[in-house]
């Protein structure tokens, strides 16, 4: 049954948003209906496809596992942060180039968990590209697409300082 | 070959080029429009109570203080929709077979687990989620049959009363004289084969939303159907709405693999109560639901045997098959549509003479089976190439050697299969050679029997196959089936600006097809890529149209692109030829510029079309014409896409888990539109076809419960699972189509079950051991080497 309601306060790639919500509300929900931001998608709602991942505090989390309430003060990244139609960001254009997706429904979710992956991840190997992609499902590409658009990345970005 | 003829060869196409797909940019950027990102004013949220019984009596149904939660707005049984719809019949010509109705909500009686029953309507999901825990459900559990070795029974407790029947499916196909084949034969191999049941699992689970318009008394589906032409055609007569009145679109659809090609209850729901609440309403599936409610796959059981004779010739083949279709004949398609292609396929693209195959299609308190990527051939192929290995085996003969007598020949083609199936030429033993050549078979032999002296439980497998794709007119897509899958029609218009819109009746669910049909359109039109928008997957577009499915879009889609473009390049050129003031004969377009072999003189098709449309006189009127077309087309019989997989597996002999370590894939999918887009196709349906021989599984238990619950227990393929595929393309000879395609977006799940099923079977040889059920888990290998060793202690399926 519905509780009283809490004030929170986040960061959403960089626009600062004030709402109250019911403290049950996922904060997949709140991307998505109540910020409108629903290029994160929700595909299981169990923590497992990894489609709703985001990036709260710069590491990627699954949304639909985590209380909207609980990102009161964090800043969030989404794939609306990472570029726009007309200026696709570096992973979305590594996507494309490499047909690193089909039905694009569990792709945000991979290109947030490959930004927190080319930040802390040695990803040196196809093993450890693979292994480092294993939290995220994807139904169409059978990935071997996506670890080539990971391997030019990881590549370009260098070894980890 | 004419001069004229000479130049446009010389022209750049972009029919084979890996053009980047103009999706892309919208779903990459988060902008895509799934069905559950939209909000219409005033839209209120459905949630489902579904069945927790495989086979019950409804007695009473007790909403409690549901309409006490804050939001509530309705709750609705089968009963409060009497006036609002009439169900949909999944009719067939087919004799013996009844058509199970199929309602919105539970009638009397539930019959699988996940059955809707109740309908909450409330301001939120929440709200109604809420709602839903203060109903309760009295039902009279029935007796019920499981399993389909047990409902096939003459005694067996009904799910449909009124059919009379569990058996609601009987198909037999033959030839020859199959059991003097086997009197004769010097060798026979049998098996009982079984692939359990699968679902297809795409990303995005079904969405449906439906808006009623008060002004123009009609009603709009959006829908993440990949048949929505199909849907609106159903929903016409089930909601008593005309075309006019009623318009079915899918928006960005999120994967389907077959999931989403049929008509389901919640669509016929949300549409009814949308008309009678006056408001937008929103059905979203969760994961749990997907799991227990969207159509299944495959979960035959199939008894089969081969004959052949001293030399490794295939001569018969006998099969008897029960399909299991769960608990209702799915809309268009029917229960026959995964049946009876388990048998009608059976063959193989090898030559055999006699043959026999049975199908019984029988009930069970399942959610029903229905279209899933490679329908009925992943299982007729796993059966058929164990029965291969088997044989090969079983004479000594190499695997390949042996598979390289029996395919048909490229100077037999077309061959009509036992079953009556006709390939038309297509590259059987090219595909089977380039796979080898891939992998350098001969040394991948010793690789494996160097690994195997290390201990190592490492083996090699193949399997071919053909399957029918891009169905025109003369078959249905399923057999008996009442709706036409054999025509495309695309409607080509340049417009007042020189923008060129294509509408199609296909609907694309991550295929590409906005790009691919759009190359097509550009080397025959002579345009821009970018000039051109490709609209599809809504009814209103074309005034019939069906979806995407069947490998058909690619073949049918680019046909009809093909015709139209052909005819509105015409209009164009008249249009040209008489504003240059030049004969038409000595005109070319390219790249959107209509240029003059005999004159400096050019137009751009954005000059054309304003003469055309927007500068009165310029054009005589009576020479004057809109520049768009709408042609239909249908290539009547279907072209075979063949292919062969191989794969070198190695299985842990302490966990028995099974690695994928090579794989390879040569097909024949005819003229390639898009290489870099068949790759993705290939790979993914490869990945799926992994899925469904070592992992994916759908368990009832014996009270009928579904075991998994979520993705954490229906175990879908991730990065580690899949290898690198190697894909070799062979373009042999064209098939008799518009543009020479064949459709080739199922062909790696057809494959892939087989190939590592016959490669966990090599790596198991020394101990005896043949993979007859799918997927082959840890626990399965571990269940048959229990059984060798102790074959009293033997734990079957």
């Amino acid at each position: 049954m519905p509780e009283k309601k809490i004030t929170l306060s986040v960061s959403v790639n960089g626009v600062v948003h004030t709402a109250t919500v019911e403290p049950r509300m996922l904060l997949s929900d709140f991307l998505r209906h109540e910020l409108g931001l629903t290029g994160t998608h929700v595909g299981c709602e169990h923590g497992v496809c990894g489609a709703c991942t985001v990036l709260l505090d710069g590491r990627s989390a699954r949304s639909c596992l985590t209380l909207a309430v609980q990102a009161d003060g964090v800043e969030i990244e989404t794939v609306e942060g990472q570029g726009s139609i007309d200026r696709l960001g570096r992973i979305q254009e590594a996507f494309r180039q490499h047909h690193a997706l089909q039905c694009g429904f569990c792709t945000p979710g991979f290109i947030m968990a490959i930004t927190d992956m080319l930040r802390h991840h040695p990803l040196e190997s196809d093993d450890q590209i693979r292994e480092a992609l294993s939290g995220n499902i994807c139904r169409c590409t059978g990935y071997e697409h996506i670890v080539n658009a990971v391997r030019e990345l990881a590549k370009e970005r260098g070894p980890l300082t | 070959m004419s001069l004229s003829d000479h130049s446009v060869e010389l022209r750049p196409k972009l029919v084979g080029q890996r053009v980047k797909r103009t999706e892309d940019p919208r779903l990459l950027a988060g902008v895509g429009q799934y069905v559950d990102d939209m909000a219409p004013a005033g839209m209120l949220h459905v949630a489902l109570r579904r069945s927790d019984q495989p086979h019950a009596r409804i007695l009473n149904i007790d909403v409690g203080g549901a309409f006490s939660v804050p939001g509530v707005i309705a709750i609705y049984d089968a009963s409060d929709l009497d006036n609002d719809v009439t169900p949909a019949i999944p009719t067939s010509r087919m004799p013996d077979y009844y058509a199970t109705p199929i309602w919105p909500l539970a009638r009397g009686k539930v019959r699988y687990v996940g059955e809707p029953v109740v309908a909450v309507v409330a301001e939120s999901r929440y709200a109604a989620e809420d709602a839903l825990e203060h109903i309760t459900i009295d039902y009279e559990p029935l007796p019920f049959a499981i399993r389909q070795i047990d409902a096939v029974k003459d005694d067996a407790p009904l799910l449909h009363e009124e059919a009379g029947t569990n058996t609601i499916i009987r198909r037999e196909f033959k030839r020859g004289d199959v059991d003097a084949a086997f009197e004769s034969a010097a060798v026979t191999v049998k098996g009982r084969f079984r692939m359990t049941r699968k679902t297809a699992v795409a990303m995005e689970n079904r969405s449906y939303l439906a808006e009623w318009d008060p002004r123009k008394q009609a009603l709009t589906l959006y829908t993440s159907s990949n048949i929505p032409g199909v849907i609106r055609d159903v929903l016409s007569g089930c909601l008593d709405l005309p075309g006019t009145r009623l318009r079915v679109a899918a928006p960005d659809v999120g994967g389907s693999f077959g999931g989403k090609g049929s008509l389901y209850g919640e669509e016929l729901l949300v549409c009814a109560l949308a008309r009678k609440l006056k408001r937008p309403i929103k059905f979203i599936s969760d994961r749990l639901e997907d799991l227990s409610a969207t159509s299944q796959a495959f979960d035959e059981l199939i008894g089969a045997e081969l004959a052949v004779t001293q030399d490794g010739m295939l001569i018969g083949l006998r099969a008897d098959v029960i399909g299991d279709v769960g608990a209702y004949s799915i809309y268009p398609w029917t229960a026959a549509l995964e049946t009876v292609q388990v048998v009608s396929f059976l063959p193989g693209p090898y030559r055999m003479e006699h043959y026999r195959g049975r199908i019984r299609g029988v009930l069970t308190p399942k959610p029903p089976t229905g279209p899933y990527r490679g329908v009925g051939r992943p299982s007729s192929t796993f059966a058929m190439e164990r029965l291969i290995d088997m044989a090969a085996r079983k004479l000594c003969m190499d695997p390949v050697e042996f598979r390289r007598k029996n395919l048909v020949n490229a100077e037999e083609f077309p061959y009509r299969t036992a079953s009556g199936i006709i390939w038309d030429k297509s590259a059987f033993q090219e595909c089977l050679a380039g796979a080898c050549a891939h992998v350098d078979y001969p040394n991948l032999l010793l690789e494996r029997d160097e690994a195997r002296r290390n201990g190592r439980w490492v083996g090699i497998g193949l399997a071919s196959y053909a399957e029918l794709t891009g169905i025109g007119s003369r078959i249905s897509v399923a057999p008996g089936m009442p709706i036409n899958t054999g025509t495309e029609t695309s409607k080509i218009e340049i417009d007042a600006t020189g923008a060129i819109t294509a509408a199609f009746g296909i609907a694309s669910h991550g295929q590409g097809l906005e790009t691919t049909l759009a190359q097509v359109i550009v080397d025959e039109l002579g345009c821009k890529l970018e000039d051109i928008e490709v609209k599809h997957g809504d009814s209103a577009l074309v005034p019939m149209s069906s979806g995407t499915y069947a490998s058909r879009s690619a073949v049918l889609g680019g046909g009809a692109a093909t015709l139209a473009a052909r005819v509105v390049k015409g209009k164009v050129l008249r249009a040209a030829a008489y504003l240059m003031e030049q004969s038409i004969d000595d005109l070319d377009i390219h790249a959107g510029i209509v240029t003059s072999r005999n004159s400096n003189r050019s137009m751009t098709l954005k000059e054309i079309a304003s003469a055309v449309y927007s500068q009165m006189g310029r054009i005589p009127r009576n020479q004057r014409e809109d520049l768009a077309a709408s042609e239909t087309y249908d290539p009547y019989l279907g072209t075979a896409c063949s292919s062969t997989h191989l794969a070198m597996v190695e299985v842990d002999p302490e966990t028995y888990g099974v690695k994928v370590l090579r794989y390879v894939v040569a097909e024949d999918c005819g003229k390639i539109i898009n290489p870099m887009i068949v790759d993705g196709q290939v790979q993914g349906a490869v990945a799926q076809g992994i899925g469904a021989a070592l992992l994916e599984e759908i368990v009832h238990d014996d009270q009928g419960q579904a075991v998994a619950a979520s993705l954490a227990d229906y175990l879908v393929p991730v990065a580690t699972n899949v290898p690198d595929i190697g894909i070799v393309h062979i373009e042999a000879d064209l098939p008799n189509n518009i543009g020479g395609f064949r459709g080739m977006g199922e062909g790696g799940t057809i494959g892939a079950p087989a190939t590592i099923a016959n490669a966990v079977s090599d790596a198991l040889s020394h101990l005896d051991i043949s993979v007859e059920t799918l997927p082959v888990t840890p626990e399965r290998i571990f269940q048959m080497l229990q059984a060798r060793r102790d074959p009293a202690a033997a734990v079957t399926d």
